[in-house]
Order: structure tokens, then sequence, then C-alpha cells
């Protein structure tokens, strides 16, 4: 199985809250993180698929560059995730950031040709990392 | 089964160009690729297979690293891919086919079953990897 993997990033704020639980409760839970803050997400994007035997490509990174920056940094950089709408009813964790990115750009990149999304990395800070594929 | 993996850092130059098309044609169809450029590429190699009971080891790392400065570093770092390599005289050295040369090179020098998987980075933002299908 071969694939290519494209690192982007986007800023963004968020804000740990349930509203399943309490202010107490969601305060004890997600600590400092209940707190309004932000991050410069990293995203790593791999795509499987045949090499095409002319352009030695799976796909064009600049093919793909345009779907992530379309279906992904654009409604997303610069934003507050917790009151995004791709969030309501849902907690803004990296775990669901992942699921998120990986929803939006499952069809996509599936609707190129041979290709698919393999998986979603997102690097929330250095030391964290959440990945995605999709089962 | 225990994993491991060796990284190695080389550098070289390169152009893209399909030995079926036109001068024309390779600008047109690779862009600023087409002409001569280069990269820092990280190469991770990662094998697999059972813990030898005596030596406590998968693969003797002082082996892997004579294999891998032969096969690899010899040939590629701080040459120019396309003039010094007969890998790319019809196909592109986009970094999915180069990957899979290196694959194929690695594939020849290791024991048979023990390469897991090879992780081509580019630069920062772009890599390649192809794994193998499990034993």
């Amino acid at each position: 199985m071969i694939a290519v993997t494209r690192r982007y990033r986007f800023p963004a704020a968020h804000v740990l809250r349930s509203q399943a639980l309490s202010d107490e409760e969601n305060a004890r839970l997600y600590g400092k993180c209940s707190n309004l803050h932000g991050h410069d997400y990293g995203i790593e994007v791999t795509v499987a698929g045949p090499v095409d035997p002319v352009s030695g490509r799976i796909i064009a990174p600049e093919r793909l560059d345009g779907l992530v920056d379309h279906h992904v940094l654009g409604p997303l950089s610069h934003r507050d995730l917790s009151r995004h709408p791709w969030f309501e009813g849902q907690v803004s964790t990296a775990e669901n950031v992942a699921r998120v990115i990986h929803d939006r750009l499952r069809g996509p990149i599936a609707s190129e040709g041979s290709t698919r999304l393999l998986r979603v990395r997102i690097q929330e800070t250095r030391r964290n990392g959440f990945e995605y594929g999709g089962e | 089964m225990v994993r491991l993996t060796r990284a190695l850092d080389f550098s070289a130059s390169l152009r893209y160009r399909h030995g079926d098309l036109s001068p024309r044609e390779n600008e047109r169809l690779f862009g600023p690729a087409a002409r001569t450029h280069g990269h820092n590429y990280r190469l991770e190699v990662t094998l697999r297979g059972p813990v030898d009971p005596t030596t406590g080891m998968v693969f003797d790392l002082g082996d892997l690293k004579e294999i891998l400065e032969r096969e690899v570093m010899a040939r590629f770092d701080h040459h120019d891919l396309n003039a010094d390599t007969p890998y790319f005289e019809k196909l592109p050295p986009t970094p999915e086919n180069f990957a899979q040369v290196i694959r194929g090179l690695l594939l020849e020098a290791l024991p048979a079953g023990m390469l897991d998987r090879v992780v081509l980075h580019q630069d920062a933002d772009l890599s390649v990897e192809i794994v193998e299908d499990p034993a």
C-alpha cells in the first residue's frame, strides 16, 4: 500500500465544555481547557491510491491543497471551534476535530478518482497527536 | 513481533521528466518541478520480526546501517537522481516513484519478510509511505 501525506496548519480557538455536565463537573473534567484558549492545529492528511504512470503522483499536491483549503482550512481557520456549527452537540476535543475533518474530506478525496482518504492526524500541540482512519 | 525504525538524511538534486513527453509537455505537466532543483530527504526504514532470544535484537543495527549506507546513501546522497542513477530515465522522480525505487532496493538487500515500511519525507510538509502487507 502506498500513500502520500501532506501537512497543513490552522489557528483556532476552543473551549472544552460538555452540555451534559455542570459547570463544576466541566471544570473538574477539563481543567484549564475549560477556559477559552487556542492552538495552531497541525493537520496531516494521508491519501492512498495508485500512482499515475505519467505524472508519478497519487494525487497532485496542489489539487489536494485546494481541497483541504476549501473544505477545512477556510471554514475552520481563525474561528472558535466550540461555537462552530460543525461542533454543535459535540465537544471540540482534538479527537472530534480529527473525526470532523475526516468526514469533510472523505467524499471530496474519493471523488478525485481512485484515491481514498487513509487517515487524518491532528497535532493539537507539539506533545499531543490524534489520528482517525474512519473506523 | 517487534518493529524497529532507522532514519537517515540525504540530499539530492532532481527534475521531473517523463521520458515519453517532449520538453514542453514536461514543463506543462510538472511546472517548476521540471527544472533542476533539490531536496533534503529524510527516509525512515522500519523492519519487523521476532526478537532473537540470544542477541535480544530484531536485526543487527550495524548491519542495517551498512545496508542503508550501500543501498541508499552511496546511490543518492549528494547525487543527481536523473543523471547519476538509472531509475528515472523514463519515470519522473516524484516522491511516490522515488519511494518505490528505494523499497525495491531494500527488499532485495534485506532478508525476506523483514521490511515493514519505508517513509520518504521530501520536506517538512510532504511524505510518501509504502507499507508491506502483513506476513
